[in-house]
């Protein structure tokens, strides 16, 4: 903690004083030009993000199928809610799943990501290859990602059936996107292969920012690397440990694209169930519920503000002091 | 411990020291290591390849021969196909349309805001970065609901909207989430980059006469040009490759960008595998491109808001 604290953010006492000094000197069209250039970009980002999550808990509590106008929205207290949580037969699914996904990321591909960048780091000849070849797939659309590992999982002439040779006549079938208790996890697969080369950028860049003084002291006391790596390295980049940790809740709650694209269509797939799919099946499916599509929305927002709050008193804690 | 990349606007990172010189005998250590990674670099280079193998081969060929065999025919003629029966051409004009004038805008509204934040010390600074950075994080699902009701009542121009009359349906109106959504992780970004200008740069403009805005247009931002370039690669990637706005906030698919239309065309036009691979690879090219010719922007653009500790 002790070398990851100090900042070089001036934030010197004197600092303030100028600046308020400096701002009285500024001209009526000096601030004019600088409430326009704050204002208009916060104002877009408060319209356009803000107040839609706002609106989205008000709608939360109403019933609206958005075919009549806003007269024809009726006030339902905690109705979405309760369908949500005892009739609906996809929200339990669709919460079960984020969480399946949410631990597979912590317990796979984050650690097998911090693993590839620990190694990635000892100086070793063409370590510049080796990352750009496994960072390949963070800058391919989540979209394509869908579409190369359909070639992979398709169940007659995908690579992995006709590997172990599941498409051969008179042998066992897999339909690895297709069986509701495959799917999930042919698509956390494909998932991973992303979240691991993007982890591995992020740990790596923190590795690099590590002072090499403490890891040559530890060694000098005799610890071996596992020793170096868990007990000096590790908790010395608490800061980006944080940031890898809010990165990996964040993605798992923004999954979307490579299910909806393997999903095939607006129905959803049994097995593949999503709080954002759900979501999205309230916009531009057949059912245009907006209430009850709304409270799906505050349980996802409700759970990502955790990570969210983690992630802003991290960052700001410093500033605040 | 800030980073070298942000703590030094005009010069590039500060190395870490120089490994001590010494001889290299070949240790076995080193040979695992190689070979794991060799191996690993391998299995996540099959998904790609594999792809790109399938899209290679004529339908004959693979009807003839089955997927999983050697090939005795390769060609781009999968390429071919697939770029003239989906007619990609206009969904990746869409893509310009939107990526173009989101990135600048992007970057002009964050720059303005990190401006305001670093060299102002006024007292909503934490707040407005705050606000901005949690905006980021949340997942558009949250907002969507609301954000597409907002879009079918929100009326635009004609020569916005490209006649819908609507923010919905309008390749602006994706624009404009992408700005707004986009904007705080580069706010984050450019303010602790902006930290690091030293303050008797403007000091000594303010005394020159200089206007806020020239010091801005004219100081601060062509000092900024690293972390810019860094943004700029990354968020041309990002937007580029966007899936969810451009599905749910355009509805009639040849409005679409490439991306978000590429599910529907292949489900329309490509009949087969070696289509639909090569199809998905087409609109994965402009990102490779990027990706191979600015990696070190794209690479340091990513760690720059991670990196700072």
């Amino acid at each position: 903690m002790a070398i990851a604290t100090p900042s070089k953010t001036p934030t010197a006492p004197g600092g303030i004083k100028k600046a308020s000094r400096r701002v009285r000197r500024l001209s009526t069209r000096d601030k004019i030009v600088l409430s326009l250039m704050v204002g208009i970009p916060t104002l877009v980002h408060i319209c356009l993000v803000w107040i839609p999550t706002l609106v989205s808990v008000v709608l939360s509590f109403t019933k609206w199928d958005g075919i009549g106008g806003f007269d024809s929205i009726q006030w339902i207290g905690l109705g979405n809610y309760k369908e949500m949580f005892t009739v609906s037969p996809t929200f339990w699914p669709a919460l079960e799943h984020n969480f399946i996904w949410l631990a597979f990321f912590v317990l796979l591909p984050t650690p097998f990501g911090i693993f590839l960048a620990y190694l990635l780091d000892k100086n070793i000849r063409g370590t510049k290859f080796y990352q750009s070849v496994i960072f390949l797939p963070v800058v391919i659309s989540a979209a394509v990602t869908g579409f190369i590992w359909e070639t992979i999982y398709n169940p007659d002439n995908g690579l992995v059936n006709s590997l172990i040779g599941a498409n051969k006549p008179n042998s066992f079938y897999i339909d690895w996107l297709g069986n509701a208790h495959l799917n999930l996890w042919a698509v956390l697969i494909a998932a991973s292969w992303k979240q691991a080369a993007y982890i591995m950028i992020l740990y790596l860049a923190g590795l690099k920012s590590a002072d090499p003084a403490l890891t040559e002291a530890s060694q000098l006391d005799g610890a071996n690397a596992w020793q170096t790596f868990f007990r000096v390295t590790f908790p010395a980049l608490k800061p980006i440990n944080i940031i890898v940790l809010v990165v990996t809740i964040i993605e798992s709650l923004r999954a979307f694209d490579l299910v909806w694209v393997i999903g095939g269509s607006n129905t959803t797939k049994p097995g593949l169930e999503l709080l954002s799919i759900l979501i999205t099946n309230n916009i531009i499916g057949e059912s245009s519920l907006i209430g009850y599509g709304s409270a799906l929305a505050v349980v996802l927002l409700v759970i990502s503000i955790v990570p969210i709050l983690i992630y802003v008193y991290q960052n700001f804690r410093k500033e605040q002091q | 411990m800030s980073t070298e990349v942000i703590t030094a606007p005009p010069t590039a990172s500060a190395p870490r020291p120089a490994p001590k010189p010494r001889r290299k005998p070949i240790r076995p250590a080193r040979v695992v290591l190689h070979g794991f990674l060799t191996i690993t670099a391998l299995i996540w280079l099959v998904p790609t390849l594999w792809a790109l193998y399938t899209s290679l081969r004529p339908i004959s060929d693979t009807q003839a021969h089955g997927y999983f065999s050697i090939a005795h025919s390769l060609g781009f003629s999968n390429y071919i196909n697939a770029w003239n029966q989906a007619d990609m051409a206009p969904y990746f004009m869409n893509s310009v349309y939107i990526t173009v004038p989101a990135v600048l805008l992007t970057l002009l509204f964050s720059a303005s805001i990190a401006f305001f934040v670093s060299r102002f010390n006024f007292k909503i600074n934490i707040a407005l970065l705050m606000l901005f950075t949690a905006g980021n994080l949340l997942p558009p699902q949250v907002i969507i609901t609301p954000l597409y009701r907002l879009y079918l009542l929100l009326p635009l121009p004609d020569w916005l909207s490209n006649g819908s009359g609507l923010m919905y349906n309008s390749l602006f109106g994706v624009v404009a989430i992408h700005v707004a959504f986009q904007s705080g992780f580069c706010t984050f970004v450019l303010s602790n980059y902006m930290k690091t200008i030293p303050v008797e740069i403007s000091e000594a403009a303010l005394v020159d006469g200089a206007s806020v805005w020239r010091q801005f247009w004219q100081i601060i931002v062509p000092l900024c040009r690293p972390a810019f370039a860094a943004l700029a690669t990354l968020l041309t990637i990002w937007i580029y490759n966007d899936f969810f706005w451009g599905l749910v906030l355009i509805s009639s698919g040849s409005e679409r960008p490439i991306t978000s239309a590429i599910a529907s065309l292949s489900g329309e036009y490509f009949s087969n595998q070696n289509l639909i691979a090569a199809g998905a690879l087409i609109t994965a090219i402009p990102t490779l491109v990027v990706y191979f010719l600015l990696q070190r922007h794209f690479v340091r653009g990513l760690t720059l808001g991670a990196n700072k500790g």
